[in-house]
Parts: C-alpha cells; sequence; structure tokens
C-alpha cells in the first residue's frame, strides 16, 4: 500500500508542477543552438543580451551543435523528447528539416516583425525567406583569402586563379566536400554561370569538374573545418585557400595577418534560425516572442557590430555601424557590399538536396584515388 | 549459534539444526547467495541493456528497415506488386490512381518528402521530385480529376518514366538489403544486386584501408612500446615511476590537442621540417610532406594509442621474475636465446592484450583522421560519421557499423584460435 500511496503522490506533486509551469503564458527558460565561437558571440550580444535585461527571469542555455543539428533533431524527434528551443542552421539544413517535418512552418509576416521602414517581413527579408520553416539572419560568403607575401606583385583577382599553379606556385586550401568546389572548378573550365548546375546534373559534367580539380590536386590541402583556412593561412602553408568571409575578416582585421580576400565569384550562403517542430505552446510562446525580437531590423543591424556577416533584412543594412572593438566601419567587410558582391555566385539549394549523395560518393572515390 | 555445526548422530542424510537434510538447506543458502549477488549487480545489468544493448540493437536494425515506402505509400505498393519493372511498360492507371491517393494522405502528414529524401539515396533526384509534386498533388481531387496518369506526368514527367517506378517498386519491402548492398559498393536494381559505377566505388577500399593501417598502428605500437615497457618493469622504482609519468601525462592529455599538435609539428613550415631543413638536410623547396597523408595518420594515431599498448605489456613483464633470464644464462644461454626463448613467451599474453586494445581503438577512430588524414588517410569511421551527421543516411550508416563490427568480432574470433583469448593479460 505504501508503494502505491507513494506513487500517487508523486504524480500528484508533478501534476501541480505541470499546472505551475502552464499557468505562465511563456516558459521561463530556452536553449539556443548555434555554431560557437565568434559567431555565437554575437547573437549571445546582439539579441540575448538585450533580450534578457527586458525580460528579467528568463535564462537563455546556449548550445553549440549546429554542425550536427539535423542529426540531433531527426533523434530528438524520434524519442519524442525536443530539448532545444531555437536552433541556428544554414539555408540547406533548414530546407531539410522543413523537408523532414522537424521545423515548424510559419506565417512570415505573422511571426517576424516588419522592418523599421514599415514594410512586412516577407518583402523585408524577399528572397532570403528559402523555406517556409527559415527565419534568416545572415548572409555570408565562401570565398578566397590569399597570402599577400607569397603571390608576388600581381594579387589573385578572379576565381580561376586558383587553378593557375604557374602563375601562383603553392598550396591551396579546399573544403573537403564537393559542394562549391564543383561549381568553381566548372566556372573556370569555362561554363558559363547560368549553365553551371544544367552541366553539372550530368555524369559528363561531373566528370569535368573533377578533371579540372584534377589539374591542382596535388597542390590541394583538403579543409573539414572553417578554423582550418585561417590557421593554414596564418602559418604560412598554403598561398590561398576557402572559407567563410567572417573568418578571414577576423584573421585581416583582429590578428592583422598578411591575408586579403579574393571577391570573385564567391558563394552567397544564408544562416538563421528554425523552430524545432513540436514544443510545447509556452515554450512556443517563449521562442517565438525571442525571434520576433531578436530578427528586428536594429537587432541585426546591431550583429554586424560584432562580425563580418550581412544583415538578412533589407532594411537593416543602412544602420550597419562600426566593429564594436576594432573601430572600423563594417559595410565594406560585408559580403552584400557592392563592391564585393560584384561577381557573386548563387547556390543553388534545390539541385544539392537531389545531388548530394551522388556526387558526394563520386567526390570521396576521387579523393581518394 | 553453536549448534548450527552439532554433528548429527543419525543415520540417514544429513541434517542440519532445524531438520532438514544439510543437501537442501546448503542448496537453499547458495539460492539466497546467488540471488543476492543478480540483485546486487541488477542496476548494472539494467543500466547496460537499456543504455547499451537496446541502442546498439535499434541502430543495427535500420540498416535493414525500411518501413517508410510500403508505409507512406501503401495501396501504390499492392498495386506495384503485379507490375513488372524489367519491362519497358509504364504502370497502369490503377497504379497511378492509387499513388494519388497515397500521397494526398502522405502530403497532409508532410511525410511524401522524407521519403523522397529516403528514395533518393538510390537514385537522384528523386527528393526533389517528391517535393515538387506534393505541392501540385495536394491541388488534386480524387473524385474528379482522373484519369491520372496523364496528370502526374503533366505535373512532372519523371512520373512517366519507368525507371522512377521501378525504383519505388524495388525498395518497396519492409526490410531491404539496399543498404549492405550499399555498404559494399553495390546497388540494388529491379535485376538484382550490380556494382556500383567505378566513379562511386569507394567504401571497400576505406574497409581495407582502415584494417591495413590500424594494422601498420598496432605493429609499430608493438614494437615502440616493447622497449619502454622493459624499461619500466626493469629499472630501479624510483627511475620508472618517473618513466610511468611520462607515459601517462600524454595519455591523460585531450586527444584533440595531442592531434592538434601533430599537425603544428608534422606540416611543411612545421618545426620538423624547420629543424631538417636548418642542418641542410632537406632544401628549402622540398620541405618533406608528411601530414594530410597516411603518413600523419599513423604517426598521430601510435603516439596516440602507444599507452594502450605500453600499459599491459608493463603490467605482464613486472610479474616476470627477474631470476628465470639469470636461471637461463647460467646454463649457458647466450643474451638472445635467453630473450627469445624464455623472456619473451611470457610477454605474449601483455603483447596481445595490448594488440587487441589498440586494434580495436584504431579502427573506429574517426577524429584523428579526420584531422591529420587528409584524403589518404581517412578511416570508414569517417564515412560513418558522415552518413549520420551530414548526409542522414542512417541506414547506410547502421550498415556500415554492423560490418565493421562483424570484421571485429572475426578477427576477435581468430585471435581467440590462434593465441587464445586467456592468454591476455590486462594487470
Amino acid at each position: 500500500m505504501t508503494l502505491k500511496r507513494t506513487l500517487a503522490s508523486t504524480m500528484a506533486i508533478l501534476v501541480a508542477a505541470g499546472m505551475a509551469q502552464a499557468d505562465g503564458e511563456m516558459a521561463s527558460d530556452m536553449t539556443i543552438v548555434s555554431w560557437g565561437g565568434a559567431y555565437q558571440k554575437s547573437q549571445v550580444n546582439a539579441y540575448a543580451v538585450p533580450y534578457m535585461e527586458n525580460n528579467a527571469g528568463v535564462t537563455i542555455n546556449w548550445d553549440e551543435s549546429s554542425n550536427e543539428a539535423v542529426a540531433k533533431l531527426r533523434a530528438q524527434n524520434e524519442a519524442g523528447n525536443i530539448t532545444w528551443d531555437l536552433v541556428d542552421v544554414v539555408a540547406a539544413d533548414a530546407i531539410r528539416l522543413c523537408d523532414e517535418g522537424l521545423a515548424m512552418e510559419f506565417e512570415a509576416d505573422e511571426l517576424l516583425a516588419p522592418g523599421d521602414d514599415g514594410t512586412p517581413a516577407s518583402e523585408d527579408f524577399g528572397d532570403l525567406l528559402v523555406s517556409d520553416c527559415f527565419i534568416p539572419q545572415i548572409v555570408y560568403s565562401t570565398t578566397f583569402g590569399y597570402r599577400t607575401d607569397l603571390v608576388g606583385d600581381t594579387p589573385p583577382d578572379d576565381i580561376c586563379d586558383v587553378f593557375d599553379l604557374e602563375a601562383y606556385p603553392g598550396k591551396r586550401s579546399l573544403e573537403k566536400r564537393p559542394i562549391n568546389n564543383m561549381e568553381w572548378a566548372l566556372l573556370c573550365d569555362g561554363v558559363s554561370k547560368d549553365e553551371v548546375y544544367d552541366v553539372l546534373s550530368t555524369p559528363e559534367g561531373q566528370d569535368k569538374a573533377l578533371a579540372k580539380l584534377d589539374t591542382i590536386k596535388d597542390s590541394v590541402v583538403w579543409w573539414s573545418a572553417g578554423a582550418d583556412t585561417p590557421q593554414l593561412l596564418a602559418d604560412g602553408e598554403i598561398v590561398m585557400g576557402s572559407t567563410y568571409n567572417g573568418r578571414l575578416f577576423s584573421v585581416i582585421e583582429e590578428q592583422k595577418q598578411p591575408v586579403a580576400m579574393l571577391w570573385d565569384a564567391q558563394v552567397f550562403d544564408l544562416d538563421g534560425w528554425i523552430i524545432p517542430a513540436g514544443l510545447s505552446d509556452e515554450r512556443l510562446a517563449r521562442v517565438k516572442d525571442f525571434v520576433r525580437i531578436s530578427t528586428d531590423t536594429q537587432r541585426l543591424a546591431d550583429q554586424a557590430k560584432y562580425i563580418s556577416y550581412g544583415p538578412a533584412r533589407k532594411s537593416s543594412a543602412p544602420l550597419v555601424g562600426k566593429h564594436i572593438d576594432l573601430g572600423i566601419e563594417m559595410a565594406p567587410h560585408m559580403p552584400t557590399d557592392p563592391n564585393n558582391a560584384k561577381n557573386t555566385f548563387l547556390y543553388n539549394y534545390e539541385f544539392w538536396a537531389d545531388y548530394r549523395d551522388d556526387i558526394d560518393a563520386k567526390f570521396q572515390a576521387w579523393l581518394a584515388k | 549459534m553453536s549448534d548450527t555445526t552439532d554433528p548429527t548422530t543419525a543415520s540417514g542424510p544429513v541434517l542440519a539444526a532445524d531438520g532438514t537434510p544439510l543437501k537442501r538447506s546448503l542448496a537453499r543458502s547458495l539460492r539466497m547467495q546467488k540471488t543476492r549477488a543478480l540483485l546486487l549487480i541488477a542496476p548494472l545489468l539494467a543500466f547496460v541493456l537499456i543504455s547499451f544493448v537496446t541502442p546498439i540493437g535499434q541502430m543495427l536494425y535500420r540498416s535493414v528497415e525500411n518501413d517508410i515506402v510500403a508505409d507512406t505509400l501503401p495501396l501504390t505498393v499492392a498495386e506495384l506488386k503485379s507490375w513488372d519493372a524489367t519491362s519497358d511498360e509504364l504502370p497502369s492507371e490503377t497504379v497511378y490512381e492509387a499513388f494519388i491517393r497515397d500521397m494526398l494522405i502522405a502530403v497532409e502528414a508532410k511525410n511524401h518528402t522524407r521519403l523522397g529524401s529516403r528514395l533518393n539515396y538510390e537514385k537522384t533526384g528523386m527528393s526533389s521530385l517528391f517535393r515538387r509534386s506534393g505541392r501540385q498533388i495536394e491541388k488534386l481531387n480524387i473524385e474528379t480529376d482522373g484519369p491520372f496518369k496523364e496528370a502526374l506526368i503533366d505535373i512532372d514527367k519523371n512520373w512517366g518514366e519507368v525507371e522512377t517506378w521501378a525504383t519505388i517498386k524495388t525498395h518497396s519491402g519492409r526490410t531491404t538489403s539496399g543498404y549492405f548492398l550499399n555498404a559494399v559498393d553495390m546497388q540494388k536494381t529491379p535485376e538484382g544486386a550490380a556494382w556500383q559505377p567505378e566513379s562511386k566505388q569507394i567504401l571497400l577500399t576505406l574497409f581495407g584501408r582502415t584494417l591495413w593501417m590500424s594494422l601498420l598502428i598496432t605493429f609499430s605500437c608493438i614494437l615502440l612500446a616493447y622497449p619502454v615497457a622493459w624499461l619500466l618493469a626493469n629499472l630501479p622504482t624510483r627511475t620508472s615511476n618517473l618513466l610511468l609519468i611520462l607515459v601517462l601525462l600524454p595519455f591523460w592529455t585531450s586527444l584533440l590537442v595531442r592531434t592538434s599538435a601533430w599537425k603544428v609539428m608534422l606540416q611543411q613550415q612545421g618545426v620538423i621540417n624547420d629543424v631538417l631543413v636548418w642542418i641542410g638536410l632537406v632544401a628549402d623547396e622540398n620541405r618533406l610532406v608528411m601530414i594530410n597523408n597516411q603518413f600523419g595518420t599513423i604517426v598521430a594515431m601510435t603516439h596516440i594509442l602507444l599507452p594502450f599498448m605500453i600499459l599491459p605489456m608493463y603490467s605482464v613483464m613486472q610479474t616476470i621474475p627477474p631470476t628465470y633470464l639469470r636461471a637461463a644464462k647460467s646454463l649457458g644461454a647466450t643474451d638472445w636465446t635467453a630473450f627469445w626463448r624464455v623472456y619473451f613467451p611470457q610477454t605474449v599474453p601483455g603483447i596481445g592484450a595490448g594488440s587487441i586494445l589498440v586494434f580495436i581503438l584504431s579502427i573506429g577512430y574517426y577524429i584523428t583522421p579526420e584531422i591529420v588524414g587528409g584524403t589518404k588517410g581517412v578511416f570508414i569511421s569517417n564515412r560513418i560519421a558522415y552518413h549520420i551527421s551530414s548526409s542522414l543516411n542512417w541506414g547506410l550508416a547502421a550498415a556500415l557499423g554492423t560490418i565493421l563490427l562483424i570484421v571485429v568480432l572475426g578477427l576477435y574470433w581468430c585471435y581467440d584460435r590462434i593465441v587464445g583469448i586467456d592468454n591476455v593479460k590486462l594487470g
């Protein structure tokens, strides 16, 4: 009988606790998942600190698991226990999460605040709302950095200089995956920008891209973490290498290394929030409140004070100011700055959703040869 | 309690103090002891079952599980049974109608995109085909919009291709050998198993490379660890303690730190190359390439796994009495004979234990090969990690993992037959 009584009283306490929590409209804590490092710091400073100041009693826990967010969200969903409230992912992952039903769909104008000039969110974000589940935050680029002291008198200004071993001898670093590399290879093999993905969808086109990459294969260091290229550049291991523009900014401006950026055919990509599907009502209410505030015009512009990624709202661009510590104007360092964005390349999400498995198998087999 | 040992004088079975036969009494107390012992380890047993056996079992099951097609498209799968995938004819209108019925439900539940991703592992383009078609099919009305064959081909011309339907039919079973075939560079086709195109064959190579490099690493660990363990076991305690600390300190250091340190040391502008150039052994423009290849992986992993070899060897060597060697020599053996015939055989259990540890650990390594392996030094576990966290092809990852597990168990069995697992001594 005692066991029964214990169980009953435990249940009563649990139910009472559950009801107490449901009393408040919004949960008092939430877990946000991001990438760590300088990027996460920019989010903490630009969004979380002001939010917690205005909402006393709210705790925000940060997790740094974004690079495996898709797998972990799928696991949480299968286990029926979603522990994350808001997750920062790249656009391709957001599309995948949306497809798998792991991310919540929303109506942009309902969830997101209008721009400070009154434009509805759907227009202010425009084309960057690439998925029904994706709340874009920043625009970043994958581009090349090079050692100014190792490239001679004529620094590279064309993406195809990466493939030119005669003019720029030495090692380069490229990411250990087909995405971006295949596109660049085709561009430098004479394929026009509009046709890149058409060509790449054929086996011949894929072979053509790999053949182009073959010409520099022996001089390539393959990276898998975004921090590799900046490190290799700083060590003088490589002459040039691809990575995210924010990482290069920090090597150039914060660490003052003899490195410069090559703004040609850089690949635009997006990063932003998704809300996991299946949150309880009060947790969802808190997340919605946070998202609405943290993605308004001012907050997105604020983030650019800490890192050289462009705000995803059109209305934020004019508000981008100076770097918080270095005091330099951030606008010229944004991938969206007209001077940098003269010749950009648009990443095709749809294409890679389909061809990723196929081309990756070929690419890895080619690498291992 | 003195009467418990009171001997019984009566004839017949020996009785305990309470009058029951001693045999039964003994059995009862033994049983109670066993139950108590079982109860004591019950939490551990439950923990192992719940947190170890169940998830591994579930993960292994994923390598053959394939419910998604049959669950998402039940009517279509039933209708497709009578269709011959090897013929050049498209399925009949009934299949198309069944498909629309299935899809209307699937789109409502948002399952069709998941199915698309699943089929995309088998045929490129299925993912976007399902996603795009889903939006159009949603608008169809099952009662009024027939016939559906043309309507569907109108939505996307891929629905008019035999191959699309053949893929669905081929992978419609509730269990599949597809993942295992993929894991050994083959694929499941309507005609049966076939090799992947040569340009996509990579996994068998990686399996072979993983086994071969793990063997190399184990072997170099044996070579390096043996003298160190011998020194540890035979030096005076004070010196050997100091040496032991030198072995243990890197053992306790983070794996990532040690791996990154090797990266810094071995790179072309790194310390070792700098020294070699400085003393004139290597020309400045011909600096050695020692990292981001197999060599780098072998060096870094040998260093990281060395303590796992030294410690079991040390513990075995410590128990070998030095008098045996002295006895051998006094009987006329040369140094070599004394070592090889007397000392070495006694250290074999240590070598065996160390080798098993190092080999099994190195087969599963993926962080170190990922960081220092470049393209030629990565292991099969790197592909497993990729399929778990990036491509989300958990079925393939599970199949690769299962094969790896079977290989390890197989090698363990061989080892048991050749060396004997009872000879292994961990301390």
